[in-house]
């Protein structure tokens, strides 16, 4: 099986294991949802506040959520050890990794379509449908950029006592540049984008996306040569 | 042993020496600036802080690539010792740009592209050694040491260019031609001094360092039961 065959296949995987036990993304979808309430009652009732807020409301959430759905990837590899008999098999650790980052962006995706609607009820903003076309593709560029770093740290910190502390210490700083290209590019979209900015924001996104995918990738196989 | 001993002890003395001179040439010899007055002498030690940090996290990210490629325990110590020590610049640097910021512009802090930057960098490198922390198998520690290193370093540029984006305070830098010859000497010396006392520091840790993983892999049996029973405790 070629690199990508098996990448797909640990993609495969994981969304079977997900599908099968939904408690994960239940749950991180309920934590979502709880932030952006606790957002709104740090603002305080002002509607105007609240609209200019949302999208880094939004961003905020997507963050938050995102450490406890990384950190969850790796653990129920460690449960039972099933991350021995993974690195045990004939798999490319390059795949594994892009295997790994794939299912996380695409689980961090399925975010979006519960936290949006949420945001724009709870802040009152107008989105029309392209607005919204916008907004996911703009979420699928976080995304991708959040699970590049974050599956190679999930995987080292996934065994270390302290990795509920660990992994948002050392992801937070790293993904500043996508959490203030998400804000600033979905804040556009909801209020409005005068100045067409929202593509050179969007080119940060990916350009983030790029490095951290290329980087992470060359760097996993070391990370994991003896064992996590 | 003992030549090794007076090598970097000479250049941390030499560092310190350079320090006191170029301070002295900052504080009483060189002209105080017209808009700003006495507040800029600050600059002396903020400047020279600041190239140094940048240049320390720039070997630490290169005796990361060279760890990872060789697994030899010397680039480890030499990384960590590196992160450590552009960790304390970069915090004087924080330090120093806050009283600056308060003198010139009337506030403690401003999200300005440089200050926030080494804000962010400052969070990036104690993530790095907080990681480090928790790891007690010593090869593995020096290879995520490693990683980490790379995985921070090539953000630096990135968050940079982000924080850009929004409107700058911070002053342009000034050019040797733009102010007085005085001014540039002592920035300068100070320049080399910050630099050997770095040098002298990284030295010091790495070598700090190799002594904690050699006494690490000293067996557990061989502890707990000296041979003869003398003067182990």
């Amino acid at each position: 099986m070629n690199l990508i065959g098996q990448a797909l296949t640990v993609v495969r995987k994981d969304l079977l294991l997900e599908w099968r036990g939904k408690g994960r993304l239940i749950s991180v979808l309920m934590f979502g949802v709880v932030t952006l309430l606790l957002f709104s009652f740090a603002v305080g009732p002002d509607s105007t506040l609240l609209r200019a807020a949302a999208g880094g409301f939004l961003v905020l959430a997507l963050l938050l959520s995102s450490t406890l759905g990384l950190s969850e990837s790796f653990r129920v590899e460690q449960e039972q050890r099933a991350i021995e008999g993974l690195l045990l098999l004939p798999v490319d650790p390059i795949a594994l990794y892009y295997g790994k980052t794939l299912s996380n962006t695409l689980f961090l995706m399925l975010l979006a379509p519960v936290l949006t609607p949420v945001a724009l009820i709870l802040y009152s903003v107008q989105l029309d449908l392209k607005g919204l076309a916008v907004l996911l593709g703009l979420w699928t560029l976080a995304a991708a950029g959040l699970s590049a770093p974050g599956t190679l740290y999930a995987a080292m910190t996934s065994r270390l006592q302290s990795q509920d502390v660990l992994l948002p210490l050392l992801l937070f700083p790293l993904v500043i540049p996508v959490l203030m290209g998400a804000v600033k590019s979905i804040t556009l979209i909801l209020t409005g984008d005068p100045m067409s900015q929202v593509g050179s924001w969007a080119a940060l996104l990916a350009s983030f996306a790029i490095i951290y995918w290329s980087l992470c990738g060359l760097l996993f196989p070391h990370a994991i040569e003896e064992g996590i | 042993m003992t030549r090794q001993f007076k090598w970097d002890s000479g250049i941390g003395l030499l560092g310190l020496l350079l320090l006191f001179v170029g301070s002295y040439i900052g504080l009483f010899v060189a002209p105080s600036e017209r808009y700003m007055g006495e507040v800029q002498r600050i600059m002396y030690v903020h400047v020279p802080c600041a190239w140094n940090a940048m240049l320390v996290y720039m070997l630490a990210f290169i005796f990361a690539i060279i760890s990872l490629w060789t697994h030899r325990p010397k680039w480890d110590a030499a990384t960590t010792a590196a992160a450590e020590v552009g960790i304390v610049l970069n915090s004087l640097l924080l330090v120093q740009g806050s009283i600056w910021a308060r003198a010139t512009w009337g506030v403690w802090w401003d999200w300005d592209v440089r200050l926030t930057t080494s804000l962010i960098m400052l969070l990036l490198f104690a993530g790095v050694l907080a990681l480090r922390s928790f790891v007690h198998d010593a090869s593995r520690r020096a290879t995520w040491t490693a990683i980490a290193t790379i995985v921070a370093f090539v953000d630096v540029p990135l968050v940079y260019f982000c924080v850009r984006w929004w409107r700058s305070l911070h002053q342009v830098q000034s050019t040797p031609d733009t102010v007085a010859p005085m001014m540039v000497v002592p920035l300068r010396i100070n320049a080399f001094a910050i630099l050997f006392i770095a040098i002298w520091m990284m030295t010091q840790r790495a070598r700090l360092e190799l002594d904690r993983r050699r006494q690490d892999q000293v067996s557990e049996p061989e502890r707990l039961a000296p041979i003869g029973g003398s003067n182990n405790a």
